[in-house]
């Protein structure tokens, strides 16, 4: 996985809350191979009508917000379904980060495990980046670049800066591109001997039997 | 085995006993690496063999993996020829896979298919103290047994399949507590939704949940396996009930759950996964059953529930104005007005089955309400697991639901998350027995209220959403 560098670049106001996986990527376009690209499906249904047609007054159909690689939204982003598809939509669209008071537990661990960082703010920082863009996008000469310093968990939006908060293990991940299957293949023997000791304790968390299980005293196996 | 119960001595929590049970070793910054004892995979699961086949791995303990085909199968049948090719394309590589890892799979034409969480705990295959995973966020419905179960991304199911084991960071812990009793027409569903609506759909985010108390003592698993489910509505990865004499009947002999000196050497140790009096935990909630009426989500947010009896709010009247404008949202999302009754909704169709209430349970109250009546919309009910429809069929409920006008449909996830072409049409009204009432969950432009499922059968009688107290239960002969 690529590690995660700093970012300076375009961001989106999404300023609602509860935006969840089913928003993110509707449940029709999961039986997709990932090689399609998901960035078409991201928030499709707020994205277009069911013509196709853009709707002109969703942020993400505004044409400053082409390149943004940044999104800024409420509490509870990412609630809901385990989908990864929705990190998947995110990531092929080109964001990179999401900033928001709160996430959902499982969307959070699949952005790290996709390198994409789930940057936590206050509710009144997260209203402040929101204002703040909101306001920009209302002046011809429009600064709609913020930027992301994960090593020193920061957040610089104008002339004002905010911090932000992540899990410190997903912060050395990003930073580092690492990936859990890499890591835990360092562990085996480890893992073999728990499993051993552990199985040889607990006998009825054994593998059953194959098809209909045959119910003889697991002591024989 | 004695090990084990040693390390539960004293001052620790039901969810603290299984995660030490559990724990390879912890690293520097806090995480666990835990050993996992069941996961299921089901045609989602796609990514994930994809991403080990990428790298060449094997599957480390095919013997501990389950496929179940859920997500995309028919329900109109049993023949791959009802779905259009893409689906098919995704329940056959569930097949493909599941047989080049070794994996057994209940696919769609096993006598044991059904839906994943309905599966796991009828089988056997979900036990009390173990840890099961699923790319699935509804897998903390199998905490009910007294496990830790939790969804998982695919990047995670990839390493569960290299490896047979996770990283976590333990969340912290909330208890729920419900004292009392429930009164009539009042279920697990109603607890789950009550409790969201007070609290908010983010209210157990970073916990793992106990249920605990009186009331939830009083519900079969069953219902428990309903309540446990919706932990995730709340945000909570995993929600559990601690085994008691019910899991042990509920348990034995299923096909694949030990037996004779295996079940009891394995009851012994589950007699000892309980929260010990003395033991703390991060935040309590207490809740009176009492106080719990049949509950229906008016919006597009689980937390946006009220007790059937209510009038719809008024965004003027919101705390805040990030809270007013998503009632103003959801409000135009539902095309709903504030201040209009709940029972005044009329609706469209309705949907009995999913993850959350498609258990026999839950389709005898539903049938309970349907006996000699008539729905008024048309609707599906798509029971749990193929054996939860050859129990259903045995009793005769196949046959209520189909004279009161309902299709009697194969199980899969079908109307919940419409995966199948199983779908609310746009801007149709659904009262549904399932989990979410995101927007366009049920189908682009569906508008779903979620309820328990006596309370669909009651809507679907009324044509509107009904408080299902009004109606009595008919017996055979009035029918007659």
């Amino acid at each position: 996985m690529k590690a995660f560098t700093n970012l300076k670049t375009i961001a989106c106001p999404l300023a609602s809350s509860n935006v969840d996986t089913d928003q993110l990527i509707p449940a029709r376009f999961m039986k997709e191979p990932r090689s399609v690209g998901y960035g078409q499906f991201l928030l499709h249904d707020l994205r277009f009508d069911r013509d196709g047609a853009a709707y002109k007054n969703f942020i993400m159909n505004d044409q400053r917000m082409d390149s943004m690689e940044i999104l800024v939204a409420r509490r509870n982003f990412g609630a809901g379904s385990s989908r990864e598809a929705a990190v998947y939509a995110l990531v092929d669209y080109g964001v990179r980060c999401v900033i928001a008071p709160s996430f959902g537990d499982i969307f959070s661990a699949n952005a790290v495990n996709n390198g994409l960082l789930p940057a936590i703010v206050s509710e009144s920082d997260a209203d402040q980046l929101l204002t703040y863009l909101d306001q920009q996008l209302k002046t011809s000469s429009s600064r709609l670049e913020i930027e992301v310093d994960l090593k020193n968990e920061l957040i610089t939006a104008g002339d004002f800066m905010v911090t932000f908060s992540i899990n410190p293990k997903w912060k050395i991940k990003l930073l580092n591109g690492w990936d859990d299957i890499d890591l835990t293949k360092n562990r085996q023997n480890d893992i073999e001997h728990f499993r051993v000791r552990y199985q040889k304790m607990s006998t009825w968390t054994l593998p059953p039997v194959d098809g209909r299980i045959v119910k003889t005293s697991t002591k024989n196996r | 085995m004695f090990l084990v119960t040693e390390m539960n001595a004293g001052r620790k929590t039901l969810f603290d006993k299984i995660w030490d049970a559990h724990e390879i070793e912890r690293d520097d910054n806090g995480q666990s690496l835990l050993w996992i004892d069941r996961h299921f995979v089901h045609e989602g699961s796609f990514h994930a063999f994809n991403k080990i086949d990428e790298r060449g791995l094997n599957v480390a303990q095919p013997g501990l993996t389950f496929g179940v085909a859920d997500h995309y199968v028919p329900t109109t049948s049993r023949s791959i020829s009802d779905l259009i090719e893409k689906s098919r394309n995704v329940v056959n590589w569930l097949s493909e896979n599941s047989k080049r890892h070794g994996i057994q799979l209940f696919g769609l034409n096993s006598q044991d298919q059904g839906i994943v969480h309905v599966v796991g705990p009828e089988l056997g295959l979900t036990l009390p103290g173990f840890i099961v995973v699923c790319g699935d966020s509804h897998t903390s419905t199998h905490g009910a047994l007294g496990a830790m179960a939790f969804g998982i991304g695919a990047s995670e199911v990839a390493h569960v399949l290299a490896t047979q084991t996770l990283w976590q960071t333990k969340p912290k812990s909330l208890r729920i507590t419900v004292n009392g009793r429930l009164g009539p027409g009042v279920t697990a569903k109603d607890i789950a939704l009550h409790w969201i609506s007070e609290y908010g759909a983010d209210s157990a985010r970073g916990y793992t949940i106990e249920y605990a108390g009186s009331a939830i003592t009083e519900l079969s698993v069953e219902a428990r396996m309903t309540l446990c489910n919706l932990s995730i509505e709340a945000g909570g990865r995993s929600g559990m009930v601690a085994s008691d004499e019910k899991t042990i009947q509920y348990i034995r002999d299923r096909a694949y759950a030990p037996a004779g000196d295996d079940l009891d050497e394995a009851v012994a140790y589950w007699q000892t996964l309980y929260s010990d009096d003395d033991a703390s935990f991060d935040r309590d909630i207490v809740i009176d059953a009492s106080e719990i009426a049949p509950t229906v989500t008016w919006g597009t947010s689980p937390e946006e529930a009220l007790p059937i009896t209510s009038l719809l709010p008024n965004p003027a009247l919101a705390a805040t104005s990030e809270q007013k404008q998503q009632w103003q949202d959801s409000l135009s999302y539902m095309d709903l007005h504030s201040g209009q009754a709940l029972e005044s909704i009329v609706i469209d169709r309705v949907f009995i089955g999913s993850c959350t209430n498609s258990r026999l349970e839950d389709l005898r109250n539903a049938a309970d309400i349907l006996r000699g009546r008539t729905s008024r919309v048309p609707g599906i009910v798509s029971p749990g697991s193929t054996a939860v429809k050859r129990a259903a069929e045995a009793e005769g409920l196949d046959e209520v639901f189909r004279r009161a006008g309902l299709e009697w449909h194969e199980s899969g996830c079908s109307m919940c998350v419409g995966m199948n072409g199983d779908l609310v049409l746009e801007g149709e009204r659904c009262a549904s027995s399932t989990n979410r009432n995101f927007k366009g969950r049920q189908g682009p432009g569906a508008r779903t209220h979620l309820m328990s499922p006596a309370m669909v059968a009651a809507a679907a009688v009324n044509g509107r959403l009904t408080d299902v107290r009004t109606l009595e239960i008919l017996t055979q002969s009035q029918e007659e």
